[in-house]
């Protein structure tokens, strides 16, 4: 190999100061010459360690030795038999603790920047109009029915309808994509992308039919009558909240309505969309995750004038990926550390001294959060050390928007409504992590249902895993 | 939207629901009837669906009034208040709305209580219809009150009569043939004869809602109402929809939207209605 490069070929991106008011992509990815060139930094280690760090197992020396011949296509074509959907997973992978987290290069220098590569061979693919359809085995006349159209659910159904499968996916929403289109900001990735995915996954043969609620339209069991298998790729998508005083207080949402309107009901284009969005001027974010940054960059995009992320543990507790968080702050989002919120109040009044404040959730609107210091103490069960409040040291935040970006859990309707599937702690479908098999026979989940919120890849992972399973299931008949 | 060659809408549907009948039952209320088979094979009284009138529509939830099963078609009543309920009103038979999804809700407890009150008042009127026709079936004794400002406002009132075993009629003018005054007034009037009621169920605007509660409270009767809070999903997706009820936080599209009428915290309720009438006329202006 020749010299060896040690950073990483910078990304193009949209200047912070324009960016943070648009809702345009922020990276613009690399030209040809760029990517060349950051795909030549690969050492092409005999035994990469890459390799076992991307969940689905891409062969990344194998398409990076591509790009650097500058064979685009066949490069995107290898990735493709890996994973179906790079142009998403190049853009929202946690790499830093995947594939390039584990690449030999970081451990001197910056890793190689395979998901950027990832995403500019799906890209040139597309723009080449280079898609390319593989052969498709002959008709077996076995129906599946998969329910949700996120990442496991796109997964799924590519897989199968190539095997030859007759696949038909349901969504509860207008619109397919699972969190990649109510969820993912569009200046992250753009809803065009997504839906190029779905294009593809429908030239498959596979058909789609939006806004139809399993377990309320068609129970399971109603449509085990048709179909021979079924596939739940219904997500995670309950959100949580905090259970203090105020959270009810107009003013107060769950990251998933902030999102929501935003993204699926482009509230951002109000009053050309009829759906509002939610405006503040001072937009509070409480939580450390993906979803966090999203909310606390949209609301920049929305026009506050400052966007604040509240996080009760430290920077490097943070679970979101780095890129989001570096993105985040070169926009201008304010971070308060180890700060946690015990209640939300609708009247101004001076910093309160304790708990001699007055009583919270009076009035209508939110006006205040109050919040308490913390300090890292003993590591708990995930390893990371436990946040602890530090007494008597609550302060109070001005805020005309409160955004809850905790946590999601899955949505209970389909176990409701369907007895013989087991729900583990958390309401996670109890399945069998090797084939997805659940407590039913017949029906395969994985992704969010089954993990909790995770990762894009790590659902569509578990799709690959329940695809080869349910395959086999209609070969065979076999449970 | 981004259209995908393979969509299939809703239940089967290719291009959206298609709407069969739209007729104005008085001025400002509309009954809608649609084609929507497999809503239609499940949907139970108190049910709700959630419709875009078009492709920039909010999402909104209306309460299932009427239903043939065997046609495959359900009907909703409502009321044009703001942007969604009338663009939604302007649509005709022929044209297709692009979601058209449900039922969603719990459907209302239906058994042989004994005597039971329906109160209603503007879309509640038709909201509550199904519920009194299933009510009567299980033999229930049924008392339909049905509110309107003024005698023109009042629609349905023969169907009502058909499956109601008595129906009191309130008029807020006083206008023949109502009662003067409003629905929960002559609720209070009722329980206070004495008579032997085993269920109050409500549904009408928010405030008439907050009214029949208050009128029912000491009476010691399960009242029953169904709250219409501001959804978006309609799935537990969201938490648009919150509502406190026995102290606790609960979203009124998979939680409810029926709740007991005593253990709702209402000024909470009251005041989450509200955040965005300026946006909504900015969008009705718009429009
Ligand atoms: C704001 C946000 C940002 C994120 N950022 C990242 C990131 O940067 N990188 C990353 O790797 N991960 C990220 N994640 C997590 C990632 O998006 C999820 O892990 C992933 O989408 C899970 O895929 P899934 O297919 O299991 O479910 P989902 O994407 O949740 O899709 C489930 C689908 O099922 C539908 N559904 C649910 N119930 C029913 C029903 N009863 N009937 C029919 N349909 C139903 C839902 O409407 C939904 O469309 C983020 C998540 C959020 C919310
Ligand atoms: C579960 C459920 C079932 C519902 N069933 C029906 C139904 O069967 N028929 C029906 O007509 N409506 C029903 N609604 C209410 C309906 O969804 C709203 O009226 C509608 O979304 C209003 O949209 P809009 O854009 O037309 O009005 P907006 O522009 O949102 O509102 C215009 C103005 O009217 C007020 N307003 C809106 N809705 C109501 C209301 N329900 N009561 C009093 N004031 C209101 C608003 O505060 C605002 O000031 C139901 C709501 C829920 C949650
Ligand atoms: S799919 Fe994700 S983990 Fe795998 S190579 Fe691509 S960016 Fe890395
Ligand atoms: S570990 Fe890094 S340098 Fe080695 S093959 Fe993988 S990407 Fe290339
Ligand atoms: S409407 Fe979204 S959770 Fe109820």
């Amino acid at each position: 190999m020749a010299k060896i490069i040690p950073t990483k070929t910078p990304m193009p991106e949209q200047d912070p100061a324009i960016r943070r008011r648009n809702s345009l992509e922020v990276p613009l990815g690399y030209t040809p010459e760029q990517a060349m060139q950051e795909a030549r930094r690969c050492l092409q280690c005999k035994k990469p360690d890459c390799i076992p760090g991307c969940p689905v197992n891409i062969d990344i020396p194998g398409f990076l030795h591509l790009v650097a011949e500058g064979k685009f296509i066949e490069a995107a074509h290898l990735v493709k038999r890996a994973n179906a959907l790079p142009a998403v997973t190049g853009r929202v992978c946690p790499q830093e603790e995947q594939c390039e987290g584990r690449c030999v290069m970081a451990k001197k220098f910056e890793s190689v920047g395979i998901g950027r590569l990832e995403r500019f061979v799906a890209d040139w693919e597309a723009a080449q109009g280079a898609v390319q359809i593989p052969p498709k085995a002959p008709p077996t006349g076995k129906r599946v029915a998969v329910v949700g159209s996120g990442p496991a659910g796109i997964t799924v159904s590519a897989e199968l309808a190539l095997l030859g499968h007759d696949v038909k996916m349901f969504e509860a929403l207008h619109e397919p994509g699972g969190v990649l289109v109510y969820g993912i900001p569009e200046f992250r990735l753009p809803k065009a992308i997504v839906a190029r995915e779905i294009d593809y996954v429908c030239s498959l043969g596979v058909q789609l039919e939006t806004d139809v609620v399993i377990g309320m339209t068609y129970t399971v069991d109603e449509l085990l009558e048709e179909f021979d298998a079924i596939f739940l790729g219904t997500g995670a998508g309950l959100p949580w909240f905090l259970g203090i005083p105020g959270e009810n207080l107009n003013g107060v949402y769950s990251a998933n309505e902030y999102l929501t309107r935003a993204n699926l009901m482009r509230a951002y284009d109000f009053p050309n969309y009829d759906t509002p969005p939610i405006r503040g001027n001072r937009v509070i974010t409480v939580g450390g995750g993906n979803v966090a940054m999203d909310s606390a960059r949209t609301a920049l995009r929305l026009g506050a004038k400052q966007s604040i992320i509240v996080y009760r543990r430290s920077r490097a507790e943070m679970p979101a990926r780095l890129e989001e968080i570096h993105h985040a702050e070169q926009e201008g989002v304010e971070f308060q550390l180890l700060t946690n919120p015990v209640a939300i109040h609708a009247t101004t009044s001076a910093v309160s001294e304790g708990s001699a404040a007055p009583a919270a959730g009076t009035g209508n609107w939110v006006r205040e959060i109050e919040c308490i210091r913390m300090e890292l103490g003993e590591p708990d069960a995930s390893g990371r050390r436990r946040p602890v409040p530090v007494k008597n040291s609550n302060f109070r935040i001005p805020a005309d928007v409160v955004v809850i970006s905790i946590g999601q859990s899955p949505n209970p309707l389909i176990p409701q409504t369907t007895p013989e599937l087991k729900v583990a702690k958390g309401g996670v479908i109890t399945v069998d992590a090797e084939t997805g098999k659940t407590s039913k026979r017949g029906v395969f989940a994985g992704g969010d249902v089954a993990t909790g919120g995770a990762t894009v890849i790590l659902a569509m992972g578990a799709g690959k895993k329940a695809a080869v399973a349910i395959h086999a299931y209609l070969e065979t008949g076999e449970w | 939207m981004e259209t995908h060659e393979c969509k299939t809408t809703t239940a089967g549907h290719p291009a959206g629901v298609e709407i069969l009948e739209q007729r104005m039952l008085v001025p400002n209320v509309n009954v809608l009837t649609v084609r929507a088979p497999a809503i239609a094979r499940k949907i139970q009284p108190g049910q709700f669906i959630i419709l875009r009138a078009d492709e920039r529509a909010e999402r909104m939830p209306l309460t299932v009034s009427d239903w043939d099963r065997e046609a495959g078609t359900v009907s909703c009543v409502f009321m044009q208040v703001g942007t969604s309920t009338q663009k939604l009103g302007v649509l005709e038979p022929g044209d297709r709305l692009p979601t058209f999804v449900g039922p969603l809700g719990h459907p209302l407890e239906m058994a042989n209580f004994g005597t039971v009150v329906l109160t209603s008042g503007c879309y509640g009127i038709g909201a509550l219809y199904p519920a009194a026709r299933r009510l009567r079936e299980l033999g229930n004794h049924v008392i339909g009150m049905v509110e309107a400002r003024s005698n023109f406002l009042l629609y349905w009132v023969e169907k009502y009569r058909s499956v109601c075993n008595e129906v009191i009629i309130s008029t807020f003018d006083g206008s023949k043939p109502g009662k003067k005054g409003e629905g929960p007034v002559h609720l209070s009037d009722l329980l206070a004869t004495g008579r032997k009621i085993d269920r109050i169920i409500g549904v009408g605007c928010t405030f008439m809602m907050y009214e029949t509660a208050r009128s029912t409270r000491n009476s010691g009767v399960k009242t029953i109402v169904s709250l219409n809070p501001i959804m978006i999903d309609g799935t537990g997706m969201c938490g648009a929809c919150r509502v406190v009820v026995g102290g606790e936080t609960k979203f009124a599209c998979v939680d409810g939207p029926d709740f007991d009428a005593h253990q709702i915290d209402w000024e909470l309720l009251l005041s989450r209605r509200k955040p965005y009438m300026e946006a909504e006329a900015v969008s009705i202006e718009n429009w």
